[in-house]
């Protein structure tokens, strides 16, 4: 291990407006979710960018793989028969 | 740029063609499409060094910069402008932050890039090697130093890997207060006493050729460009953003009724540009080896906070440690 640890990581995700998703703007290092939520206030909404933040630690994270990205994706793309412009409705019929 | 350390450091396209062909080529292909490299996306060695050694030298650059406008903000000439200074150098702490962390997603610690910073072995801009002599050296570096970074950080915000260009998009969308505060301090100046017209034609004398050398050496001696824009890390040479900077900043400083320190300057009616004189790219070069004016002092600077701050990081630490057991006991 590195002589001089850096503080854990954790991912930050800012609420812009209420009624918005949050949304992942980037990571700090702090030496615990509190200190994360505040060098989150301090790093990324210095200019009003939030009105809530999550912290989360990067090592709780499991993402998907990009190389299985086809494998896993793949399956919804000839599946044209979920969205509604699939069909075909005579125009008489109204209100469908 | 902020970044101008890579010219002498990452001249080794051979080793592109060392990677697997298949990869590469797929690779390129989504680079050609524009389409966005993410972390955890393949990529060749070359293109990830590149973009760690440039990335981290753009944020060692954000955290240097801090001290030479840090070193006014005591003396700031009102409140108003203290606080404007303070909101301006923890941005640039904030730009750090956020290329720090674009950095570290290319698989290297935030740890081992400080230990880079504090022992010479990774560059910083030259720029932040001159001293900051008067209260219109604020104004100058604003004005010339924030107006010559965001010439180089806007195209950036087109960078073919996300996590970078991500963090330039926020970057640019804070730095314009950088540049635009800085010209509204030398306006304040140059329509001013006879004194204060004077430190700010003094400041302009001294930051304008260093601020010319912030994109790098001309492009025939700058032998990596060219696949650094074949990447799209880069879009354009230090010489066509050097020459955009030139065009952009002489009108300015004629409205403030400055001159621009440079003897050769001249209009070219045919090229519709202007042309400036030789840059003294000696100069330029003893800064990057270390013997600017303030090489030593900055460096001492962040090795002396790291150090006093030591013992902050290991106390969190430790706090957080504790209650962690006592949460779980």
């Amino acid at each position: 291990m590195h002589p001089n640890p850096d503080w854990p990581l954790y991912e930050i995700f800012v609420r812009a407006r209420g009624g918005l998703d949050h949304k992942h703007v980037g990571s700090v290092h702090a030496a615990d979710a509190a200190m994360a939520l505040e060098h989150a206030r301090d790093v990324y909404t210095r200019r009003l960018e939030g009105v809530s933040v999550w912290v989360v630690r990067s090592t709780d994270i499991l993402a998907s793989d990009p190389a299985e990205a086809d494998a896993l994706f793949e399956p919804a793309r000839d599946k044209v028969y979920r969205h509604p412009t699939f069909y075909d409705i005579p125009k008489e019929v109204e209100t469908l | 740029m902020y970044t101008q350390g890579l010219n002498e450091l990452a001249a080794r396209p051979l080793a592109a063609m060392q990677e697997d062909p298949a990869l590469l080529r797929r690779f390129e292909a989504r680079i050609d499409a524009e389409e966005k490299i993410e972390p955890k996306d393949w990529m060749p060695d070359a293109y990830r060094q590149t973009l760690i050694r440039q990335i981290s030298q753009h944020a060692h650059s954000e955290i240097v910069g801090m001290l030479p406008e840090g070193n006014w903000i005591t003396r700031a000439p009102s409140l108003l402008r203290k606080s404007i200074l303070i909101a301006k150098v923890q941005d640039e702490g904030g730009h750090g932050a956020y290329l720090y962390s674009a950095t570290e997603t290319l698989g290297i610690s935030r740890a081992e890039l400080i230990e880079q910073l504090l022992s010479g072995a990774a560059k910083y801009s030259s720029i932040f090697n001159y001293p900051t002599l008067t209260w219109a050296d604020v104004g100058a570096i604003g004005w010339l130093v924030d107006g010559a970074a965001i010439m180089n950080q806007i195209p950036l915000c087109r960078c073919s890997y996300g996590p970078y260009s991500r963090a330039m998009i926020r970057i640019c969308k804070e730095e314009s207060f950088h540049q635009r505060q800085g010209y509204d301090l030398m306006l304040k100046l140059a329509r001013g006493s006879a004194a204060q017209r004077a430190i700010a034609q003094d400041a302009l004398n001294r930051w304008w050729w260093p601020s010319l050398m912030m994109f790098g050496p001309p492009d025939t001696a700058s032998p990596h460009t060219a696949l650094s824009v074949r990447w799209k890390i880069k879009r354009f040479t230090n010489d066509e953003l050097r020459q955009k900077f030139v065009d952009f900043t002489v009108p300015q400083a004629r409205f403030l009724g400055l001159e621009i320190p440079d003897p050769a300057l001249r209009w070219d009616a045919e090229r519709g540009q202007h042309v400036v004189g030789e840059i003294d790219w000696s100069e330029f070069q003893d800064v990057v080896r270390g013997n600017g004016p303030c090489n030593r002092d900055r460096l001492q600077a962040r090795r002396d906070a790291h150090e006093s701050g030591r013992w902050v990081r290991e106390a969190a630490l430790a706090h957080a440690a504790k209650h962690a057991r006592a949460a779980a006991a």
